[in-house]
């Protein structure tokens, strides 16, 4: 177990390495000087180079990798060559505010879809069952940020329950916060619940056929109880797997909310970057957000192994 | 239980196409037919400023309505299905004309080369077909063909493990034995017994890929990184309906609706699919 | 099933488990119809044909867990206690594991690959207070050391060590002990026992099928036992029903029904495994065809399409031959006279 533990930390260390590398050599693809972009055409040759000296582009690209690598390692993602203000900083403000989206999202999801999964398995031959199955189909189809867009739609503009957009620190004022996170969460989670819904739904019925589940029963065990006793720790490994999925699509489709609803989150960061041609700044955000994939890739398997005890053995 | 098991398969069979696969196909084909209808007819130029009043609600002119700047919103939506059907098998042929042959080649080769294979999947993996295609944006300048690259890259993992896990399989089974000691090349053996008994399941993966696609394309539109202006497509359809939704919410609901419509389409047709070529058969009901 | 034993129209009292006209339908498809069998108190019944033919669906039907859409008819009674083919869902919680036991033929998806196998004999003893009551009041504790008895009875090595593992971590054959450690928790009136021995060495076999013989034996558990094996049959049991097409077709001692077999399915069974032959080697006589999908068997006589003396009176089902424990049902059966019945050829 511990061994194989090991190899998924060499594993992960391997890919964010090669992860950097790729993000770091497309972004510097591009044409262009960035000390020409910060100071216009007209700039002085002199002042030209002592601002590529000041950025360190005049040096090679592999001492600029190394540079900006080694930096990562302590948070510090370099300086804006737009904004001349540091990018680690800021990627931190950013990021808790789109950790708080994803998270609440994730828990509004899991706290909908495991029990609307289980009902439709369950009863996947009754109406009730049948139900649920067709609403989290049509749910899938809905992107999250289309899904905030209609909720903007009716409750914020027509019913004028909660804000429209924006966002308000927890600190600053609980109540406004909480006001603020309803929509957003609420378009990002319950389209993630109909997604997961539907992959609960299929691990329960895959479970409920198994031999170990009629074993359960044989001993005198309900249906209910065979399935939360012997079923749920079964359906859950494959369920774990989606879930890892999914809070890398939930950070993605969190780019496109945060521009929904106007919040100040890291995907608004990416797309002013993006706006601003402050390529130093969108290498960081991409690097942080693929950064958070592979971590939660890692954080499946090695959950994975603490669900089946049949990988404990294995390497 | 072989007994119940047999019965299974048999009302399957006998039973033919879900019924919810037949819808699938059936939505599928309202957006091709939508996308092909484009070409030849719509009831206005999608791109015409002042088509018609503006904002105005559905009537027998406009079925749909008109946008703010008067143009046929109904006309916008047939051209956008042309938008949403291209990028669609373009990343989706991207994806398997990458993914299959390099999941083909991990699967037959050396260990080593397969597990490689799989660790640059899961880097790749990490790059979700949006964070792709901004990065393309902000380097190449955002256009369907950036779009439709970064989707169809992001798609690629997904092809190459299924690629492989059936490689694997099929590799294993007597046949592929026979045809090895009989002499056969690696090539002749990916293309008589691996391809044709993959490509059920690449199909399903085909289907899926296009909803994700069509997802994608509506996300990076709505940001501005996907089809420019004039061109219609659903995406920024939403995002210029977003921005008049308090006089005009109705706008908004069409193009949502085309495109869940789409992606329903695709998801549904792609169960019905497996639900043919899954060799598990006991799958749901 | 005490409590429901003064139904006024109990019958026989002494059959352990009674079954009259068992039927069990899909749908339209009818998979098993008019089966009928007393099982007493200690005897060992074995159950025989080929796969396809109803026996594991037979076994489920009894244990109330048939397949989803598969339903079942008629009467089974355990000791002349209520009918369980319409006992609610809450009154089989009390049944399966005291009432009836089974030792399922898949030993390693039988059990719960993320669950130690110790807990999980302890749940089947705990679910039934049977741990707690037999070493006096201390619940789990008690549950952990009857289980720790169970695992040594069926000779399981360190049975400490073994509680503690997961089924992955053990043999087939200790799997399935495990298995037989399960069904035997709560002393079973009725053990259920479908192929156990499928897939083990002829060692292991041997061992196990001593077990489950001495352990049925022990608690004076009635058996039925359901293989394809006549060897193992032989060994087991000492009556056999023969099953075809979701029918029994013929019923009687084992000695007897091996020795004059008089149903022609059953000659086809004994002839195929006839090992004499194949030490001549002469080639093993099979039955021709093979066995029907589930509802596809013929109407009539469920064995005419694949039975060499079948005529035109096959068509009609053929009355039952003999008596309920000795019998068969079949037009032209062998040696009609060995039974001392009236079953000529008409």
């Amino acid at each position: 177990m511990l061994l194989r533990l090991l190899w998924r930390t060499v594993i992960l260390g391997l890919s964010v390495l090669l992860a950097s590398i790729a993000v770091f050599a497309f972004m510097s693809v591009l044409p262009g000087d960035p000390a020409v972009v910060a100071l216009g055409v007209n700039a002085s040759p002199q002042a030209l180079a002592d601002l590529r000296t000041e950025f360190g582009t005049d040096r090679s690209a592999v001492a600029q990798y190394v540079d900006w690598s080694a930096g990562l390692v302590h948070g510090d993602f370099g300086v804006s060559y737009v904004t001349r203000a540091a990018i680690g900083p800021q990627l931190a403000d950013r990021l808790q505010v789109t950790l708080w989206l994803v998270v609440v999202s994730m828990l509004l999801a899991v706290a909908v879809a495991v029990p609307a999964g289980i009902v439709a398995a369950v009863r996947h031959r009754r109406l009730d069952g049948a139900v649920v199955t067709g609403v989290s189909q049509l749910g899938v189809a809905v992107p999250s940020f289309v899904a905030g867009i209609l909720l903007v739609d009716v409750f914020a503009v027509r019913l004028g329950w909660f804000p429209s957009g924006g966002w308000v620190p927890p600190a600053q004022d609980p109540a406004a916060f909480v006001g603020h996170l309803v929509l957003p969460v609420l378009s990002l989670g319950l389209v993630q619940a109909a997604v997961l819904t539907r992959y609960v739904r299929s691990a329960v019925l895959d479970v409920l056929r198994e031999d170990y589940v009629r074993t359960a029963r044989a001993k005198g065990l309900s249906p209910t109880r065979a399935l939360l006793r012997h079923g749920l720790r079964n359906a859950a490994i494959p369920v774990i797997t989606v879930l890892g999925l999914q809070i890398a699509t939930l950070l993605i489709s969190a780019v496109v909310v945060e521009r929904v609803f106007v919040i100040p989150g890291l995907g608004s960061l990416l797309l002013d970057g993006v706006a601003n041609r402050d390529l130093l700044l969108v290498q960081g955000v991409v690097m942080v957000l693929v950064l958070a994939v592979l971590l939660v890739n890692y954080v499946v398997d090695v959950l994975h192994v603490v669900v089946d005890p049949r990988l404990r053995r294995a390497t | 239980m072989s007994a119940s098991a047999a019965l299974t398969r048999r009302t399957r069979s006998r039973r033919g196409w879900d019924p919810a696969a037949l819808v699938g196909a059936v939505l599928v084909s309202i957006v091709v037919v939508a996308a092909l209808v484009s070409f030849v007819w719509t009831p206005y130029d999608p791109t015409l400023v002042g088509a018609g009043p503006r904002l105005a609600g559905p009537d027998t002119s406009h079925l749909l309505g008109t946008d703010r700047l008067g143009r046929d919103v109904f006309s916008q939506l047939l051209v956008g299905a042309r938008t949403t059907v291209f990028v669609g098998v373009v990343a989706v042929g991207i994806a398997a004309a990458v993914g299959v042959p390099l999941g083909m080649v991990a699967g037959m080769g050396p260990r080593w080369l397969g597990q490689s294979v799989l660790r640059f999947n899961d880097v790749l993996l990490a790059f979700p077909a949006l964070l792709l295609a901004v990065m393309f944006g902000a380097v190449y300048g955002a256009s369907t063909l950036t779009a439709m690259i970064a989707i169809g890259i992001a798609t690629v993992p997904s092809f190459a493990r299924l690629t492989w896990s059936g490689t694997r399989q099929v590799l294993t089974t007597d046949y592929a034995m026979a045809a090895r000691l009989a002499g056969r090349g690696p090539l002749s053996i990916a293309l008589r017994h691996v391809l044709p008994n993959v490509s059920g399941l690449l199909l399903v993966q085909a289907s899926v890929g296009f909803a994700i696609a069509v997802l994608a394309e509506a996300g990076l539109s709505y940001l501005g990184f996907g089809t420019a202006p004039p061109t219609p497509s659903w995406g920024r359809m939403l995002q210029e309906a977003a921005e008049v939704a308090s006089v005009a919410p109705l706008l908004s609901v069409w193009p949502a609706a085309a495109i869940a419509v789409a992606v329903l389409g695709f998801n549904l047709l792609g169960d019905g699919l497996r639900d043919r070529f899954d060799p598990r058969l006991e799958r749901r009901s | 099933m005490t409590a429901a034993a003064s139904t006024p129209a109990a019958p026989v009292v002494s059959a352990a488990l009674r079954i009259r006209g068992l039927r069990v339908t899909a749908g339209p498809l009818e998979l098993i119809s008019g089966v009928d069998l007393d099982l007493a108190p200690g005897e060992r019944v074995g159950l025989i044909g080929e796969s396809g033919s109803g026996k594991t669906l037979t076994a489920l039907a009894l244990l109330g867990l048939l397949p989803e859409g598969v339903h079942s008819q008629g009467e089974v009674r355990l000791h002349g206690g209520a009918n369980l083919i319409d006992l609610p869902e809450r009154a089989w919680a009390q049944v399966r594991g005291p009432g009836l036991a089974m030792v399922f033929q898949e030993p390693m998806s039988a059990l719960n690959p993320t669950m130690r196998v110790g807990r999980q004999v302890e749940e089947a003893l705990l679910l039934h207070d049977s741990g707690t009551r037999r070493v006096g009041d201390g619940g789990r504790a008690a549950a952990q050391s009857r289980t720790l008895e169970l695992l040594s009875d069926v000779r399981l090595p360190d049975p400490a060590e073994i509680a503690r593992a997961y089924p992955h971590q053990l043999s087939g054959g200790q799997r399935q002990r495990v298995m037989l450690a399960i069904a035997l928790a709560n002393d079973p009136q009725v053990l259920l026992c479908d192929e156990p021995t499928t897939g083990l060495d002829v060692t292991v076999q041997a061992q196990l099928l001593d077990l489950i013989v001495s352990g049925a034996a022990q608690r004076g558990s009635s058996l039925l036992f359901i293989t394809h094996d006549l060897a193992v049959l032989a060994t087991v049991c000492s009556r056999v029903l023969v099953m075809y097409g979701g029918r029994v077709v013929e019923t009687g001692p084992v000695s007897a029904v091996l020795r004059t077999p008089h149903h022609r399915y059953t000659a086809g069974l004994l002839d195929s495994s006839d090992l004499d032959r194949f030490r001549d080697r002469a080639r093993l006589p099979t039955i021709p065809g093979s066995v029907p999908a589930a509802g596809e068997f013929p109407d009539g006589c469920v064995f005419r399409t694949r039975c060499a003396a079948a005529t035109e009176a096959c068509h009609t089902e053929p009355p039952w031959t003999g008596t309920q424990q000795h019998g068969y049902a079949c037009w032209h059966p062998l040696d009609p006279a060995g039974s001392g019945d009236e079953g000529s050829t008409p």
